[in-house]
C-alpha cells in the first residue's frame, strides 16, 4: 500500500508497534472526521496521545469497562462514526466477548478493535494479561476480519485497511518494542493475502505477528548452516485466511510449520491445518505455539524461547520436520 | 422530541393504539405458539408512546440519519416490538404470522439487519445502555440533535454492564439519551426482590447522578409527563423508572412472574382478548379524570 507514514531508520526502531498505530490513527483521524477513538482507561498504554493531541474532542475514555467500551463503539458505528476501540487483547476478546460477538460482529458494524499487548508480549504481567486464546475466539466470530501484524509498518497498513474497508476488524498488536520486519510500508500489504518474506522450496514456515521476524531469522540461518531453502509466509490476516498461499506451499514444499504467539488450539496453526486437511493433499505438518497450558511469567523474548517460537525453536522444528514426512504406509500404530 | 402537553384526543388515540398493539402482541404469541408475553405486555405502553408521540422518525425513510434512535435493551420483548414495527408500516404484518418459525425474519430477539426499524440487535441483556451511549455520543460528534431512547428491563439491571453504561451516560452528560426502565418486578425465576434485590432502585440512579423520575408505566398520561420532564431537564440525563405490571391486561398473566414466557392457544386467547378490552376500558375510565 503506497503512501502513509515514512519513518527514518534512526527513528523506526524506537517506535513501538502500538506507537505507530497511534500515529497512523491520529493521521487518519485528521483527514476523516468520523473517526473516533474509544478506550477503557488505557489511552496511554494503547498510545492514543497523538490522537488526543490532534482531535481531543473525538477521544472517549469509558473507564475500566471493556464491555461498555465495545457497546459504546457499536452504538457509535451504528450512528455513522468509525470507532477504533482499543484495549488489551485479553480483555477485548474475553472480558468483552459477548459485546464483541453480539454488538460488533452480529450486527456487522463498522467498528475496529485494536487489541494490544497480545500473546505474551506483556509477559511479566502473567496469565491474567496474556492473550493466548484471543485468535481462537476472534476468528470464530462471523463477519470479523482478524489481522495480526508483524511489525509497526504492517500495523500502519492494517489500520489504514481497516478504515478503508467496511465491517468489524480485530487487529492484534503487541505491547510494542517489536523487532522490525519491513523497511517501510510499501511491500504490497493486502488484507487476506500472505506475504512471502523469505523464498524457499524445501519447507514453508507460516507465521504471524512477532513470530514472522523470528521465522525469517531462522530461514536465513538454515540457508547458510544447513543449505535449506525455507519459505517464510507472513500470514498477517488470520481471517479470511489465504488458502491459495497455503495450498501453494503444500504443493511446492510438502512440509509446513506454523508459528504463533498463541495457543496451538484454534489460532493460526489451526486455521492453516483446516485448509490443508480439507484440501486432501498430503503434507508434513507441525504447529508451534503455546501448548495447552498457561504461559510462564517473564520477558516476552524469554517466553518465546521457552515455548519454542523464537528463531532457535523454529530452526529445531524445521530440522525435525525435514526428517519427518507424511506417511504412505498402512501402519496406524505409530500415528498417535 | 419535546411535545406540547397531551390533549384528551391524543391520549385517547394512544390508549386505542396501545390496546390494538396489545391485541396484536397476543395474536403474535398465538401464531408463534409461545412467547415472552409477560414482558411484552408490560412494555407495550412505553413502546406506544415512543412510536406514536415522541420518536422523531420519517415513515417513508426508516434509515433517515437524523431520526431519533430507539434501543430495546430487553430484546426478549421482540414479540411486542415486532407488532409495533409492523403496525408502523415498516414491516409486512404478514411476517408476524411467521414469528419464531424457521427462516422467518422475526425471531424472539429482533435482528437489526433483518427487521426494518430496529436500531440495535439485542437479546443478551445489559447491552442496550452502552449502545445508546454510543449513539448519543455520535450525535454530539456529528452535530445532530436526535434523541436516543433506551428501554431496559428491571431484572436485566442485575447485569453490571448496564451500570458501566450509565456511568458513561452521566460522565459525558448525555442529556440526549433517555433511559426508561420497564419495572415490572418480575424475572424468570421469581420476583426481582426475591431473586436479586434492586431496591432502592430509583435512589441508585439518583446516586449515579441522574434526574430520576418514577411513574406508572402502564399509564399513558404519566408516561408522557415523565418523558416531557426528561426533555425539560437539560443539566443532567434522565432515567425513568416506569412501574409496570408484567403481563398487564390479561388476568391469566398479570403480575405473575411465571408468565415471563409461555404458550397461549386460541381458546386462551379469546378470554385474554376480552380481558384486554376490559382492561383498556377500565383504564380509560380511571385515567380520563386527568382531563376533566
Amino acid at each position: 500500500m503506497a503512501g502513509g507514514f515514512v519513518y527514518n531508520v534512526i527513528e523506526t526502531p524506537e517506535l513501538s508497534t502500538s506507537e505507530i498505530y497511534g500515529k497512523t490513527l491520529a493521521d487518519l483521524a485528521k483527514e476523516h472526521k468520523e473517526i473516533v477513538a474509544v478506550t477503557a482507561d488505557l489511552a496511554t498504554s494503547t498510545k492514543l496521545q497523538d490522537f488526543t493531541n490532534a482531535c481531543p474532542d473525538r477521544v472517549f475514555n469509558v473507564g475500566i469497562a471493556e464491555q461498555n467500551m465495545l457497546g459504546v463503539a457499536a452504538g457509535m458505528a451504528k450512528a455513522g462514526l468509525v470507532p477504533f476501540a482499543s484495549t488489551f487483547s485479553v480483555f477485548a476478546s474475553l472480558r468483552a466477548a459477548d459485546q464483541l460477538h453480539t454488538d460488533i460482529c452480529y450486527q456487522n458494524v463498522n467498528a475496529k478493535i485494536i487489541a494490544t499487548h497480545s500473546g505474551t508480549s506483556f509477559g511479566q504481567a502473567g496469565s491474567t494479561h496474556h492473550a493466548i486464546v484471543d485468535l481462537a475466539v476472534a476468528r470464530s466470530m462471523p463477519n470479523l476480519t482478524v489481522i495480526c501484524p508483524a511489525d509497526g509498518y504492517e500495523t500502519a497498513n492494517a489500520v489504514r485497511a481497516a478504515y478503508e474497508n467496511f465491517g468489524p476488524y480485530y487487529i492484534r498488536i503487541n505491547r510494542g518494542f517489536d523487532r522490525v520486519l519491513y523497511d517501510n510500508e510499501d511491500y504490497g500489504f493486502e488484507v487476506g493475502k500472505a506475504v512471502e518474506v523469505h523464498p524457499g522450496t524445501d519447507i514453508t514456515v507460516i507465521a504471524c505477528g512477532s513470530c514472522v521476524f523470528q521465522a525469517r531469522e531462522a530461514a536465513k540461518f538454515l540457508e547458510s548452516a544447513d543449505g535449506l531453502k525455507v519459505r517464510v509466509l507472513n500470514m498477517h490476516t488470520i481471517k479470511p485466511i489465504d488458502k491459495e498461499a497455503i495450498l501453494k506451499a503444500v504443493q511446492d514444499t510438502r512440509r509446513i510449520i506454523t508459528v504463533e504467539d498463541h495457543s496451538t488450539l484454534g489460532g493460526l496453526g489451526s486455521a492453516v491445518a483446516e485448509v490443508v486437511v480439507e484440501s486432501g493433499k498430503g503434507c508434513a505438518f507441525k504447529k508451534l505455539g503455546h501448548p495447552d497450558k498457561f504461559a510462564p511469567i517473564g520477558l516476552h523474548e524469554d517466553i518465546m524461547s521457552i515455548v519454542g517460537i523464537d528463531a532457535n525453536g523454529i530452526i529445531e522444528a524445521v530440522r525435525e520436520v525435514m526428517h519427518k514426512d507424511f506417511e504412505l504406509d498402512d501402519n496406524w500404530d505409530d500415528e498417535v | 422530541m419535546q411535545r406540547a402537553p397531551l390533549t384528551k384526543e391524543e391520549w385517547l388515540a394512544l390508549e386505542k393504539k396501545a390496546n390494538d398493539l396489545r391485541h396484536l402482541c397476543l395474536q403474535t404469541t398465538v401464531w408463534a405458539g409461545s412467547g415472552h408475553i409477560g414482558g411484552g405486555m408490560s412494555v407495550m405502553d412505553i413502546l406506544t408512546v415512543l412510536y406514536h408521540r415522541y420518536l422523531n422518525l420519517k415513515k417513508e425513510d426508516p434509515k433517515w440519519e437524523d431520526r431519533d434512535r430507539f434501543i430495546l435493551s430487553k430484546g426478549h420483548a421482540g414479540i411486542a416490538y415486532a407488532p409495533v414495527l409492523c403496525d408502523y408500516g415498516w414491516n409486512d404484518p404478514e411476517q408476524l404470522k411467521t414469528f419464531n418459525l424457521t427462516n422467518s425474519k422475526m425471531g424472539i430477539h429482533l435482528d437489526s439487519n433483518k427487521v426494518e426499524g430496529v436500531d440495535a440487535s439485542t437479546g443478551s441483556l445489559g447491552h442496550g445502555i452502552p449502545i445508546a451511549a454510543g449513539t448519543a455520543i455520535a450525535a454530539r460528534v456529528l452535530g445532530k440533535d436526535y434523541t436516543t431512547y433506551v428501554v431496559t428491563g428491571d431484572g436485566e439491571l442485575d447485569e453490571g454492564s448496564n451500570w458501566e453504561g450509565l456511568m458513561t451516560v452521566r460522565h459525558y452528560n448525555l442529556t440526549n439519551c433517555i433511559t426508561i426502565v420497564d419495572r415490572n418486578h418480575c424475572m424468570i425465576d421469581g420476583n426481582t426482590e426475591d431473586v436479586m434485590k434492586l431496591e432502592p432502585l430509583a435512589d441508585k440512579f439518583t446516586a449515579f447522578g441522574f434526574n430520576t423520575i418514577v411513574c406508572d408505566g402502564n399509564n399513558i398520561v404519566e408516561l408522557c409527563k415523565a418523558i416531557d420532564a426528561a426533555h425539560a431537564c437539560t443539566d443532567k440525563p434522565t432515567v425513568i423508572v416506569a412501574d409496570t405490571v408484567k403481563g398487564v391486561g390479561i388476568k391469566l398473566t398479570a403480575g405473575n412472574y411465571k408468565w415471563h414466557y409461555g404458550a397461549i392457544d386460541e381458546e386462551m386467547a379469546k378470554t385474554a382478548s376480552q380481558d384486554l378490552d376490559d382492561y383498556s376500558a377500565e383504564r380509560i375510565a380511571r385515567c380520563g379524570k386527568e382531563f376533566e
